[in-house]
């Protein structure tokens, strides 16, 4: 199973549900951003499930004849997670303009980083980010580390992190959220394990461990 | 320094390498050449290394010019970069990444003479060694006797005070080794300071050497002139290596004419000049009567002066013109009732001789 | 009756072979087949991935994607601040090269054991280990910061630092190898001629090292040049500033594969030009100095 980054928690949990419910089934999960985990099914990577966490990413895949008839299971929002002891007293998306604070972003090309560019166009700002990572993992590991003042990540990732990061709220009108399609691969050789496992995170058991992780509901 | 002291070298030392102990004591006056011959093993290495600073005595004392420059007691050691020492080592090390000019130049720069001022004073050697055309050579394309003499202008470049010469003439090959004997034996002659040249080719030590010094198990076993070494070896090995006779004599066409009396008769029907005869002890006949109708060329009457038993074989002094040293087996001895007093009649081949040029070749 | 040694194995010349040898002298016979067969194996396996980016490169779009991207500011970046590394590398790993060859001191082996643990150190952990140090909470990053106001990761001088980090213990290696190797009887020669102990080491040693010297600088500078994993995790990216060739490919293949492979070619053809160019002086180890 390929899933993105932000899916870490709740795509782990999610399996070893369904692998105590369904014995004789191992779940393998490779997480990474979307963007490259679509690029390697392109490329032939075999995978049974693709979870994106961008439309677009997932469209790649469906172009590429990999994968049919995806379908949205989650949405996610942005929150700004800073160091637990904030130490550029960041406030909001406008803080983040301020050239002394020093903000980590993801790729633009990634859908964290997509999704952040949205944002500020929404707030009206422009940061200048002191790195560009390759996934938001890797963003809210320099938030954690205290490497950088403030991170632009998903509102799951900064509840993920528990007490190491302290989160920023974006308010709704700014906000801007990515929608998460999930589908079966084409060229696996388990389909029908793979569709039941869709099917798994689409049901309300599966649902209730998205939005206990604070995934908002498609 | 001036005075009688001046530029001497005093050894009273004890080296200790590993299992070996070198212990030692002589002098060298300046201006002399004292040459030093051992078997392998017998130190003289050692004794070289000691003496340029490579390392340290383990007791005693080395005073060079009148200031010691290594003490064991009172702690004092000048290492060889600060000792003014001259080596030429038997494979030369000539650096191969530098010129011929550069190589001898290396000294003066390294004693903190600018570029210039150093490329002059190696010029002036290597005009005095008449190198001057390979200058800007690199030492790969030296023939082995060019190679020798730069290593030579490079040590004595660096102005010391004491020569040393390990072995200088062993890397060449037996023609080019007699053209460059010669000339060493002038530079070694003309060096203002002591020298010490080891040696394992005893033709190369009473050529070059005014003193000779025998070491064997790291200890002098024999000191004195070359004739005296010669005649009066002190061990075994010395008389097997250095029981050779070597007159010194003026050619002219087939027949020496040597210095002390006699001549002999020389295969070679164009020799001119100031010669070298050796003769080695094993290669003269002894007979009581005058030997008749024999092909040899050189004979004479001689007096038994003395007799020596090595291991193999006994070693005849004896006198006459010239006086000789002969080797021949006990059992010849007792057929022929040699005694001290008898006297003799010697015979060696003309082709049994060998004849070196005293002047350098043009 | 005739005896043929039927045993003795013949093989027919042709002029041509004939005149090889002869020219050759002895021992140049052909590369026998169990060593020709792998050794075959071992070029296609190498070269191959190489044709295929040159099969594969978009040749007619090449220069607008390149123009197009972070392509130039990118290689900029590496070339120098692989050679910033490498000068670095040359100036701190010599002297510790000589100190480990030559020097005798208690815990040397495990002096050079750490020196070299960069070498089988997955760089993403000394990215991270670099982090911890001179990080802005580091060790030493904490005083740098409070003190100096400086702050290393996310600036250029992290690219160097931490290409330096893993590209150093090659040259470091190689120096000491050869320094070992090395005939000091040139060195006793020197010092009887009155050179000083740095002069021995200026005008003869490292002459007589200059291949291997110039061998660990060329792997070094390839090393840095492709380093990736420490330099992304402390040093960040950001075009222009920390974002390297490596990086750009990576980036890059994502978004735009013709755009990663043009790149690709970009580093492959800088690379290919430094080799060839040092080859024969200085890739050759050892060799006749």
């Amino acid at each position: 199973m390929f899933a993105a980054s932000s899916l870490t928690g709740t795509f782990t949990t999610l399996a070893k549900q369904f692998e105590a419910a369904h014995p004789g089934v191992t779940i393998t999960t490779s997480f990474g951003a979307s963007s490259a985990l679509a690029t390697q099914i392109v490329n032939g990577a075999p995978a049974d499930v693709f979870a994106s966490a961008s439309p677009k990413n997932m469209q790649q895949v469906v172009t590429a004849g990999d994968a049919s008839a995806p379908t949205i299971f989650a949405k996610n929002v942005m929150e700004i997670a800073v160091p637990p002891s904030n130490p550029a007293k960041v406030t909001g998306v406008n803080s983040l303009a301020s050239s002394s604070v020093k903000v980590a972003l993801c790729q633009p090309q990634v859908p964290c980083g997509v999704t952040a560019a949205k944002v500020f166009k929404n707030a009206g700002v422009t940061v200048k980010p002191v790195t560009l990572e390759p996934d938001v993992k890797s963003v809210l590991a320099k938030v954690e580390l205290n490497e950088v003042d403030a991170g632009v990540v998903y509102v799951t990732d900064v509840m993920a992190a528990g007490t190491k990061v302290a989160g920023v709220t974006i308010p709704a009108n700014v906000n801007a959220s990515t929608s998460y399609p999930i589908a079966s691969l084409s060229k696996s050789s388990n389909s029908a394990v793979a569709q039941a496992f869709v099917a798994y995170v689409l049901s309300p058991a599966g649902q209730s461990v998205l939005t206990a992780a604070g995934f908002e509901k498609p | 320094m001036t005075g009688p002291d001046a530029g001497e070298l005093v050894v009273a030392a004890i080296v200790r390498r590993g299992d070996f102990t070198l212990d030692v004591e002589f002098s060298a006056a300046a201006g002399e050449v004292v040459g030093i011959l051992g078997p392998n093993g017998a130190g003289k290495s050692t004794l070289l290394a000691a003496l340029a600073g490579l390392t340290p005595v383990s007791s005693g004392r080395i005073v060079l010019d009148g200031q010691p420059v290594d003490d064991a007691t009172t702690g004092v050691f000048v290492d060889a970069s600060s000792r003014p020492i001259g080596f030429v080592f038997q494979d030369y090390r000539l650096f191969p990444h530098l010129s011929v000019a550069d190589n001898v130049a290396f000294s003066p720069r390294a004693r903190g003479l600018g570029k210039q001022a150093a490329r002059a004073a190696a010029a002036a050697w290597l005009e005095r060694f008449g190198l001057s055309e390979f200058a800007s050579r690199k030492p790969g394309q030296l023939s082995g006797g060019q190679a020798q003499r730069v290593a030579l202008a490079r040590a004595l470049a660096a102005d010391p005070t004491l020569l040393l010469l390990d072995e200088p003439l062993s890397a060449l090959d037996a023609g080019t080794r007699l053209d460059v004997q010669t000339e060493l034996r002038t530079h070694l002659q003309n060096f203002a300071g002591p020298c010490l040249l080891v040696t394992h080719d005893p033709l190369e030590a009473l050529v070059l050497a005014d003193r000779l010094l025998v070491l064997e198990s790291g200890r002098i076993v024999q000191e004195g002139s070359p004739a005296l070494v010669a005649r009066r070896p002190a061990t075994e090995y010395v008389s097997k290596l250095v029981g050779l006779n070597l007159y010194s004599g003026h050619a002219d066409g087939s027949r020496v004419t040597l210095d002390e009396g006699g001549s002999f008769v020389i295969p070679d029907q164009n020799q001119h000049g100031d010669v070298l005869v050796a003769v080695r002890p094993s290669a003269v006949a002894v007979s009581l009567r005058p030997p008749e109708g024999t092909s040899v060329r050189n004979t004479w009457p001689a007096r038994v002066v003395g007799l020596t038993l090595l291991a193999d074989r006994v070693r005849l002094d004896l006198s006459g013109q010239p006086s000789i040293l002969v080797d021949v087996t006990p059992a010849a001895v007792a057929d022929l009732s040699l005694r001290a007093g008898d006297e003799v009649w010697l015979a060696v081949k003309a082709t049994e001789l060998e004849v070196y040029n005293r002047k350098p070749s043009p | 009756m005739d005896t043929v040694d039927t045993a003795a194995p013949r093989t027919r010349l042709t002029a041509r072979e004939r005149d090889r040898r002869a020219a050759r002298g002895a021992g140049s016979r052909s590369v026998p087949l169990p060593l020709l067969a792998p050794a075959l194996v071992a070029v296609v396996f190498l070269v191959l991935p190489l044709v295929g980016l040159l099969v594969r490169a978009p040749w007619g779009r090449l220069i607008s994607i390149l123009r197009g991207s972070d392509a130039t500011q990118a290689l900029v970046l590496s070339l120098w601040t692989a050679t910033v590394a490498t000068a670095i590398a040359l100036a701190i790993g010599v002297p510790l090269a000589w100190v480990l060859a030559r020097g005798s001191f208690p815990g040397q082996r495990l002096l050079r054991a750490l020196v070299t643990l960069p070498l089988v150190l997955p760089p993403v952990v000394g990215g991270v280990a670099l982090l911890l140090v001179f990080g802005r909470a580091g060790l030493v990053g904490q005083y740098l910061d409070k003190w100096f106001g400086l702050t290393i990761p996310f600036s250029p001088i992290a690219v160097v630092m931490a290409e330096t980090f893993v590209a150093m213990p090659f040259l470091i290696i190689t120096v000491e190898g050869a320094l070992r190797s090395a005939d000091r009887g040139f060195e006793e020669a020197a010092a009887t001629l009155g050179a000083s102990r740095m002069t021995v080491f200026r005008r003869v040693t490292v002459p007589l090292i200059a291949p291997s010297l110039g061998a660990g600088a060329v792997l070094c500078w390839a090393r840095a040049l492709g380093e990736f994993g420490a330099t992304i995790t402390f040093a960040g990216s950001f075009p222009g500033r920390t974002e390297t060739m490596p990086i750009a490919v990576y980036y890059a293949l994502e978004n735009d594969p013709d755009a990663a492979i043009a790149l690709s070619l970009v580093l492959l053809l800088v690379s290919v030009v430094v080799l060839v160019s040092l080859r024969d002086r200085w890739l050759r180890t050892g060799a006749a100095s």
